[in-house]
């Protein structure tokens, strides 16, 4: 039996999601192979030869992989699907968007977005924005399976799998990349930070979100993330997005401040581990899946805290 | 060009699901049941590329129960000019339904499809990417900008960091994201109208595909309750918690 991870592969180096997906992937069972796809994408390669428990990285190097488009792309994972009995990516915006494609042309039902694995051919995936929960036993011959990689740890460093170059699968010209606008950050990125910021509507505008978060997310070296109420309002960008239609995360501490707590939301936080929320309202719902509620004005305590941490 | 607009037929966004006893599903017996809102917006978009010129008739389709017309009527309503009703008493995967898509794709000839990203049943998001699979054509994903350019269509998609902008050949398959638009309201004059328009009927066995289920459910459960947790009175509270019991900061 073998299973193949296809790697998150960003400016030459690979994401957190792929030792996480590796995880995912070993306890399937049988060997774990990665595929790194890219344009100059040889330190990528390596990388992903480092992470333990990997059988050998397969490395396409072409100009169609380097926006990750979405035809060439999952024409070149069906050219190598063959010879495994798994294939799993994360579940971020490529692996969506690739993952669909793959199935299909194998003709296989995708497992979306697994939370963890029951048996080599059983999963448990949520549904209704993680308002139930899921187990599918596939019986396709192949399994096509996306991996909410919050759900499992990263595998470690410390393998040295050999890297093998295969042949790139062409590309059938359906599509183009014309350009990419991504926020610039200093911050760490939202999906993989340790401590998470989040501000809500009660912030009231943009201004008061750059100067109430901001100093507090800094002082705690944290990500910045926004409830979906305050990205339509406009105080931040929608890629600031926590929740079921936003990004799902799962740091260490979540500070949820001015944030009501509407299932949409919950569903893309409640796995933290340690969750603080500040909100003068005593019965938002927020305060149900909170570790430490703090019934407060934000405008008073957020600078105090802000400050306490100094 | 003509626009074919799938929409599923799902519990309305706004009802808390409960989780049946025997762990069989979701309880559907006597719940609010809407259009999938990704649906949503794909109509209103198809609607506004038809009042930009850039279309000319737009066909709405589901696959699901006789009810599933409910939400055909609404997407007529809105300004769809005829509706399509596949109908199937079975819970059909995105693998079944592209393969029914399929079919009706090669018969209405579409310039484009548009759909939601994922429903918000079982959250999948895999139909419209599988749509364009099968039929090879390209796929723009989770729009958030579409236009009609050149005899090309240029999708503007939100990904992880920001958004990507892509251009795509036609016939293409289109899924959107929450900001592409924001769907109107149907007026009484319009939903009146709209029960005047012509509505097809089939059924899903007419078009002799396989749409079997591959994935057996073998229970549906709550998911794990967090309990909550303590009040703290102030920050310094809250600090001497973080840092002593949890051990976070």
């Amino acid at each position: 039996m073998a299973v193949l991870v296809v790697a998150d592969v960003h400016g030459g180096s690979i994401d957190d999601s792929t030792h996480k997906t590796v995880t995912a992937a070993g306890s399937i069972g049988g060997d774990v192979d990665i595929l790194v796809a890219g344009e100059n994408a040889g330190d990528a390669a390596a990388a992903a030869a480092k992470i333990s428990g990997v059988r050998k990285v397969l490395h396409a190097d072409d100009p169609a992989y380097a926006n990750r488009l979405a035809e060439p792309f999952a024409d070149l994972i069906v050219s190598i699907a063959g010879d495994y009995d798994a294939i799993l990516k994360a579940a971020a915006t490529t692996g969506k968007n690739v993952m669909p494609r793959v199935a299909a042309k194998l003709d296989v039902m995708q497992i979306s977005e697994i939370v963890s694995v029951d048996a080599p051919d059983t999963f448990t995936r949520p549904i209704y924005a993680g308002n139930a929960m899921q187990t599918v036993k596939s019986n396709d011959p192949k399994k096509v399976i996306t991996v909410r990689a919050t759900a499992f740890k990263a595998a470690e460093e410390g393998g040295s799998a050999s890297v093998e170059t295969i042949d790139a699968a062409g590309n059938p010209g359906l599509s183009e990349f014309v350009e990419e606008n991504l926020t610039k950050s200093d911050r760490p990125e939202l999906a993989g930070a340790k401590v998470v910021v989040s501000g809500g509507r009660a912030l009231g505008s943009s201004e008061k979100f750059e100067e109430y978060i901001m100093p507090l997310a800094d002082k705690l070296g944290a990500a910045v993330g926004a409830s979906r109420a305050a990205v339509d309002a406009g105080y931040v960008p929608n890629d600031y997005q926590v929740g079921q239609t936003g990004k799902v995360v799962a740091p260490e501490l979540y500070i949820a401040i001015g944030i009501s707590g509407a299932i949409q939301h919950l569903a893309g936080m409640k796995d933290s581990k340690v969750i603080v929320a500040i909100n003068k309202d005593e019965e938002a719902p927020i305060f149900q899946v909170a570790d430490y509620g703090l019934v407060a004005d934000l405008f008073k305590v957020v600078p105090e805290l802000t400050e306490a941490l100094g | 060009m003509k626009i074919l607009v799938p929409v599923k037929r799902v519990i309305d966004y706004n009802v808390k699901v409960r989780v049946k006893s025997d762990e069989t599903g979701v309880d559907l017996a006597n719940v609010k049941m809407s259009m999938n809102p990704f649906d949503e917006i794909a109509v209103e978009e198809a609607i506004r590329l038809k009042e930009a010129g850039a279309a000319e008739e737009i066909v709405a389709v589901s696959i699901g129960p006789e009810k599933a017309q409910d939400q055909i009527r609404q997407a007529l309503a809105m300004g769809a000019d005829r509706g399509l009703l596949i109908k199937t008493g079975e819970t059909v995967e995105p693998l079944g339904v592209a393969k029914l898509l399929q079919k009706v794709v090669e018969e209405e000839k579409p310039e484009l499809v548009i759909l939601g990203k994922q429903a918000i049943d079982d959250d999948s998001n895999q139909t419209g990417q599988m749509l364009a699979a099968l039929l090879d054509w390209p796929q723009g994903t989770f729009a958030s900008k579409v236009e009609k350019t050149d005899g090309k269509l240029d999708v503007t998609r939100e990904i992880d960091g920001g958004l990507q902008t892509i251009k795509i050949n036609l016939p293409a398959v289109v899924t959107t994201d929450l900001r592409l638009n924001e769907p109107r309201y149907a007026s009484l004059p319009n939903i009146m109208k709209a029960k005047k328009k012509p509505l097809d009927v089939k059924d899903a066995g007419d078009y002799g595909v396989d749409i079997a289920p591959r994935l057996e459910v073998v229970k549906v459960t709550e998911p794990p309750k967090r309990e909550a947790g303590v009040k703290v009175e102030s920050v310094a509270e809250l600090v001497e918690k973080l840092k002593n019991e949890a051990g976070v900061i």
